[in-house]
């Protein structure tokens, strides 16, 4: 075998040991890190050169041994053992070794060239504990690298390490004794599956063994059709394989505890600090009520925090829409910047810091460590309402976005349990949903916005618990399953990681901005500003004589004013004939500067009249300039009346309808579109303030369209990974279609009951 | 000899044993791996009453739902 240049190398470890860090400093990548097991749930690969190698690394999820459990455990496993990288690098916590070690017994056993990072080594070392590298590495026959991922150390001599591995020839030498009983069944079932030819080809044979005897699944669909299957059966029965488990496990610690002692000298172990703040934190009764004041108080902060910010945001975009419809030619270029992209990106600009902030927030809260605790906090909790503990996981990352919320589903074991916190994770309001919220309540509720809000977000919960409890008595009945899950010890995080960390995630909503709400808030501009006849524009025009012509205008000439129902105007000029209006009476042939004409009012006169009118022209024609038509006769409005039958019970008028049809591409764009419906034609430099103005938009209504925006639709991102993660169109389509009903159906009792009282 | 008894009623603080895992052999495979092979020396840090618990071993902390602190068995080392 000639020496490699390219290499696959994957990374393989216990959950929470440090994987992603490293990946992270090899690949120079930014993959997620979290201070809780079960952060990485799909693996992820980068690209690396050493020394002229290119070696292609490959993160996987944590996992404790190499039969999995989870769906992240699947995925790790199968690649280990199925794809068989050239090297597993097994990061090992030294905080931790001897559980981390029994990993390292299987890798062993499998026989995959296995160089060990030892991470951590600078909390192991921190607690006095000394680590002899050298002798772990000679006990073990494996090369051991001290590494502290987080901050990179150790990688290039780690990756040394790798290269030479990877120019060795795989070995199975190094293997743990079962003892004379055990061996001699091994012994007998290798000789076995020996005469599988294929099957020796794929696995080592020793292996092989070992699987069959812990009775691992994919081993026993393995060997579904394999010729020797029945021997293999026959022989399996004839013995305890259970108690053959039990022993070898046993064995492998015995082997674990035969090194460590000659390796570990173990540093003071009083009360670790962490277990002192635990004391606090996860207390019998202080744990809820800590949890709740602190979301309170991260909820409080996003809000109050972010408002300086916001104005000046909010301001500058206004000024510039303005500027853009003023002064930039042609009209309908000026309208599209400045009531399409100002007035729509724009608008989903201002809530940017409230975005960082409340990513701010999660990043610490997945630092810290007390986002496993949290769970641990609300398990009773959560069991009472059907949900299983590491529930509470993806239901807190919901915060931030739907999406990784439902891929850290993975590490729950049950399918039931999994396919529950899938199911209801959309009602948990989601960063993109935030601005909606804040818009809403901003504009219609003043002084009592963050209380709305907060109320709204406290709904999603309810209504997400609720349908777990509905579920759970229904269509997926049960108990949730029993839990266990490790507890990482508590971090101070640093400011850089959280930093980063906030703009990982941050920068997502920018660039959403920059995208896909960019080109939807021109898609909605477009069908504001157009219709069948083509733009909506200021047009100048002649009337002939005896013409009649309907309009929003100004009027000049002489002719007959007819005010329109619900219209008004005024007319200064000469009046023609004699007229008793509502305002007074005005003599023929005298001039009068700005007469008022209320609706279905009629004047005759020469000169100006402007307002909303039918004009019948006299003798000499004359001029109208004004729109021929409104944002209210354009596509958006079609599309928005079109959902009229359906949204009217709900107290919404077409512009929202607009906004939620498309709000279902990122909510973000509900913000998008209403700033653009709300620009287009208006002359108020603030969006906000046109929303005010509209007489359909009470509290109310505005308290409705925040229920069915956190409720109809997951978003058009989230429905793939649905998908995906359910592996069913029927549970896809289900998560839906009850979003819809539910939205609909509360929207409608609130709507209704508060029209009732009077709001 | 001390009394055997679920994880879910040993006292807090107390150094423990385990003893057995009383579940299907799937879930007493992953307890093991996770490190509560018999023998394996543990401690209740924080007992929620009917809740759960959270145990030492050795370095690590674990919460346990008090459904699988039922399946653990130990006694007081
Ligand atoms: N002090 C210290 N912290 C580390 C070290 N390596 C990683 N961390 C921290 O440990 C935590 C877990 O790191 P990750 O890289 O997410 O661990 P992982 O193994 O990928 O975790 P999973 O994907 O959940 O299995 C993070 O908070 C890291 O910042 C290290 O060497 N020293
Ligand atoms: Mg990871």
């Amino acid at each position: 075998m000639g020496a490699k240049n390219h290499i696959t190398v994957a990374l393989a470890g216990n959950p929470n040991a440090g994987k992603t860090s490293l990946f992270n400093a090899i690949t120079g990548s930014r993959q997620h890190v979290g201070n809780w097991p079960g952060v990485t749930v799909e693996k992820k690969v980068g690209k690396y050169t050493h020394k002229g190698i290119e070696i292609e690394v490959v993160d996987l999820p944590g996992t404790y041994s190499l039969t999995a459990y989870s769906i992240d455990e699947i995925v790790a496993r199968d690649y280990i053992v199925e794809e068989r990288p050239d090297v597993v690098v097994h990061i090992v916590d030294a905080s931790n070794l001897e559980r981390n070690l029994y990993l390292t017994t299987q890798l062993m056993e499998l026989g995959t060239r296995v160089v060990i990072a030892l991470n951590m080594v600078d909390i192991a070392e921190k607690r006095g504990d000394v680590i002899d590298i050298e002798k772990m590495a000679g006990f073990l026959e494996i090369p051991v690298v001290r590494t502290i991922a987080n901050i990179g150390y150790g990688v290039t001599t780690l990756m040394d390490e790798v290269v030479k591995e990877a120019q060795k020839p795989e070995h199975h030498e190094h293997e743990i004794g079962y003892g004379k009983e055990i061996e001699k069944a091994l012994v007998k079932l290798e000789s076995i599956i020996k005469r599988d030819t294929h099957l020796v080809g794929i696995y080592p044979l020793r292996w092989i063994a070992v699987k069959l005897i812990e009775d691992d699944e994919n081993i026993k669909e393995r060997i579904e059709f394999s010729p020797v299957r029945e021997e293999i059966e026959e022989f399996l029965a004839e013995i305890d394989t259970i108690d053959f488990e039990a022993r070898m496990a046993d064995k492998r610690y015995e082997a674990i505890n035969a090194v460590l002692p000659q390796v570990l000298k173990k540093g003071e172990v009083g009360m670790t600090t962490s277990d002192m703040i635990d004391r606090v934190l996860t207390n019998k009764y202080l744990g809820i009520p800590i949890f709740l004041i602190l979301m309170w108080g991260a909820f409080e902060l996003t809000f109050t925090f972010a408002t300086p910010f916001m104005d000046i945001i909010d301001l500058v975009f206004g000024h510039l829409s303005g500027w853009a419809n003023e002064n930039i030619e042609p009209a309908w270029l000026g309208s599209l910047i400045g009531d399409g992209i100002f007035g729509g990106v724009g608008f989903v600009l201002i809530f940017l810091p409230n975005i960082f902030i409340l990513f701010l927030m999660l990043s610490f809260l997945e630092d810290s460590g007390y986002m496993a605790r949290a769970a641990f906090i609300m398990d009773k909790l959560m069991y009472n309402l059907g949900l299983h503990g590491k529930s509470f996981i993806p239901l807190l990352m919901g915060f931030g976005c739907n999406i990784p919320a439902i891929m850290a589903t993975r590490t729950i074991e049950d399918e039931k349990d999994r396919l529950i916190t899938i199911l209801v994770n959309p009602f948990i309001s989601c960063g993109a949903r935030l601005p909606v919220y804040l818009l809403l309540a901003g504009a219609f509720f003043g002084g009592q916005a963050a209380t709305v809000i907060f109320f709204i977000y406290i709904f999603g919960i309810v209504v997400a618990v609720g349908s777990a409890k509905l579920f759970r008595s229904t269509i997926l009945p049960g108990k949730p399953a029993p839990f266990i899950m490790e507890l990482p010890p508590y971090r101070l995080p640093t400011l850089r990681t959280t930093v980063i960390h906030m703009w990982e995630r941050g920068s997502m909503y920018l660039r959403k901005a920059g995208t896909i709400i960019f080109v939807f808030a021109i898609v909605i501009w477009s069908l504001s500003a157009f219709n069948g006849d083509g733009y909506i524009e200021e047009t100048e025009k002649d009337i002939d004589e005896g013409e009649l012509l309907v309009g929003d205008g100004a009027f000049e000439g002489k002719g007959r004013f007819t005010v329109l129902e619900d219209g008004e105007g005024t007319f200064t000029g000469t009046v023609l004939e004699t007229v008793e209006l509502k305002s007074g009476t005005y003599e023929k042939d005298r001039y009068y500067e700005g007469i008022e004409l209320m609706e279905e009012e009629e004047l005759h006169g020469d000169g100006t009249f402007e307002g909303e009118c039918e004009f019948l022209s006299d003798e000499d024609g004359g001029r109208y300039i004004g729109e021929d038509f409104t944002v209210e006769e354009s596509f958006a409005a079609d599309i928005g009346h079109g959902f009229g039958p359906i949204t009217s019970p709900l107290g919404f008028t077409w512009k929202m309808n607009t906004a939620l049809v498309f709000g279902f591409v990122a909510k973000e764009v509900v913000v998008g579109s209403l700033g653009v419906l709300y620009g287009v034609g208006e002359d108020e430099d603030r969006v906000s303030d046109s929303m005010e103005d509209d007489k359909d938009f009470s509290p109310l209504v505005a308290f409705c369209l925040m229920l069915f925006t956190l409720l109809y639709l997951p978003c058009l991102a989230t429905v793939p990974v649905i998908y995906k993660e359910t592996g069913s169109v029927k549970w896809t389509g289900f998560s839906v279609g009850y979003g819809l009903v539910l939205a609909w159906l509360l929207a409608f009792v609130v709507y209704q009951v508060g029209s009732l009282m009077g709001y | 000899m001390a009394p055997v008894m679920p994880l879910q009623m040993a006292p807090e603080g107390k150094e423990l044993r385990v003893t057995s895992i009383n579940a299907g052999r799937g879930l007493t495979r992953r307890l093991i791996e996770m490190g509560f092979n018999e023998r394996a020396l543990v401690k209740v840090l924080n007992s929620h009453g009917r809740g759960a618990l959270i145990v030492q071993l050795n370095d690590a902390r674990f919460a346990i739902s008090r459904g699988m602190a039922m399946k653990i068995m130990v006694d007081v080392a």
